[in-house]
């Protein structure tokens, strides 16, 4: 099983409802946030071009955040999820340091915090809180190992790329272009 | 042109607008441990050759300063812990892909190695001291038939302390800056720089002082070509370590690394040891402290940078 997670730039339209379903959803505490929404503007007027991402963490194959911890308390659960085991974390702040799409921040209470896939969700059968709210239906979720699932579908039909792969991270965020 | 922005908001502390995750916690801590490795290297380095005579306060009166410099960068390094009561997580696995993890178990060989060293010198210190009980003797007259074997292990575990703290910044690929294989052995050679400044500061011994004059211009010389190659690397590698190499050379750390790290706290130094290995009498505290301040701010400066450099996408 791997999961993974797909976002079309070209159907969201940055309403920033993810953002908020996360935050309501896992209890991010007020200022901080999981995901975010990012707008590039490419050329120069009139020819301009636009895109528009829903980010977060990538759940990278080769983690460099799993990789510079020195407790284990981040580590790769079951479908490639990377999670932190908030009673090992020290608040150390090395995986933050580590992570190229600056995924990751601190919470108040300590220990480190990041976008988890909802895993909380899967288990009972449930879609990330973000891909069920998002009103453009521009977010695809599921298991890549699972040829019929939405998002194999999708990432063979459509043209995809993903953020920075020559940082090595080999990320499971794609952007659908 | 191309403009990139959040538009959702973001403004997760410590991560945004830039990282500035560590602060001077780690900057002092890489300082006082490369410092401390520095000390105990060359502690040790003599003693094995047998020159403990030769270079008297190199070997038995400056390790007094090692476990006191590891303590405070301890403190320093507990103080940078956001989920402080958890630290001892650090002690319940051994992580061989995390330098951190490596350096967590170095300190915990390395500090008590010192105190052991300095236990074992504390009539040097205290003339009149006295361990009272027959097993303080006992282990004391232990550790002195094996001091040989002690004085080994304190070599190396120091000489990984002092490349470790480097290696610490260069595992991380995701800020170009600290990413670069040099930093490891350029951090050690300011740490054994800096060791062998507080042995210049401390001897009493005119030989002695001449001799961790010439080794501090060596290490000098050792510390200006790793800086040297570390920016032809920077700069013949891709756009993000050429921006990164950048901070230094023209961007906002420019003023402050050059002159205080380069000029103040290697080239001036330098030229003063030359002039006093010559006929020239410069009190040798002098190029010894500048070491020192230079040692620490590279640390501060390439942690501080550090966080600036960045992947763009």
């Amino acid at each position: 099983m791997r999961y993974a997670m797909a976002v079309d730039t070209r159907k969201c339209v940055g309403c920033s409802d993810c953002v908020v379903a996360c935050q309501t959803e896992n209890n991010v505490p007020i200022g901080f946030c999981r995901d975010w929404v990012v707008q590039v503007m490419d050329g120069t007027y009139p020819q301009l071009e636009m895109e528009i991402r829903s980010e977060r963490c990538n759940h990278c194959a080769n983690a460099p955040c799993v990789r510079c911890c020195p407790t284990g308390a981040s580590r790769i659960d079951e479908g490639g999820i990377v999670v932190v085991d908030h009673g090992v974390c020290i608040g150390c702040g090395a995986c933050i340091a580590s992570c190229p799409y600056d995924a990751r921040y601190p919470h108040p209470e300590g220990y480190v915090d990041k976008c988890t896939f909802c895993i909380h969700r899967l288990k009972n059968g449930m879609s990330p809180a973000c891909v069920d709210v998002c009103p453009t239906k521009c977010l695809y979720f599921g298991d890549l190992d699972d040829l019929n699932s939405d998002i194999a579908a999708v990432l063979k039909k459509r043209k995809s790329k993903t953020l920075i792969p020559e940082a090595g991270t080999d990320p499971h965020l794609y952007f659908l272009i | 042109m191309k403009e990139e922005i959040i538009v959702s908001g973001r403004m997760n502390q410590l991560v945004d607008p830039h990282l500035h995750i560590w602060h001077w916690q780690i900057s002092l801590y890489l300082f006082l441990g490369g410092m401390a490795a520095g000390i105990l290297a060359i502690a040790a380095l003599y003693f094995i050759r047998g020159r403990e005579k030769d270079y008297h306060t190199a070997v038995r009166i400056t390790p007094f300063l090692a476990p006191v410099l590891l303590i405070f960068g301890l403190i320093a390094l507990f103080i940078d812990l956001r989920h402080k009561l958890f630290f001892w997580q650090l002690y319940t696995n051994i992580k061989l892909q995390s330098p951190m993890s490596w350096g967590a178990w170095t300190l915990m060989v390395i500090t008590p190695v010192s105190f052991i060293w300095c236990a074992l010198h504390i009539k040097e210190i205290f003339p009149r001291w006295d361990w009272k009980y027959k097993w303080l003797f006992e282990i004391e007259k232990f550790f002195n038939k094996h001091k040989k074997t002690l004085a080994w292990i304190m070599l190396i575990y120091a000489i990984i302390l002092g490349i470790y703290t480097g290696i610490l910044l260069s595992a991380f690929n995701a800020r170009p800056l600290w990413n670069t294989s040099i930093l490891g052995p350029l951090f050690l050679t300011s740490g054994l720089s800096a060791g062998a400044a507080v042995t210049l500061i401390l001897s009493r011994n005119k030989a002695e002082r001449k001799q961790f004059a010439r080794i501090d211009l060596v290490l000098i010389g050792i510390e200006l070509f790793l800086i040297i190659h570390m920016f032809m690397g920077f700069l013949a590698s891709t756009q993000v370590q050429i921006e990164a190499a950048e901070l230094f050379l023209g961007g906002p750390y420019t003023m402050s690394f050059w002159i205080f790290v380069v000029i103040l706290g290697m080239i001036i130094p330098a030229l003063l040891e030359i002039m006093e290995l010559g006929k020239f009498h410069v009190p040798s505290i002098v190029p010894a402290v500048l070491v020192i301040f230079g040692s620490l701010m590279l640390r501060f400066i390439v942690v501080y940078a550090g966080q600036v450099s960045r992947w763009l996408y």
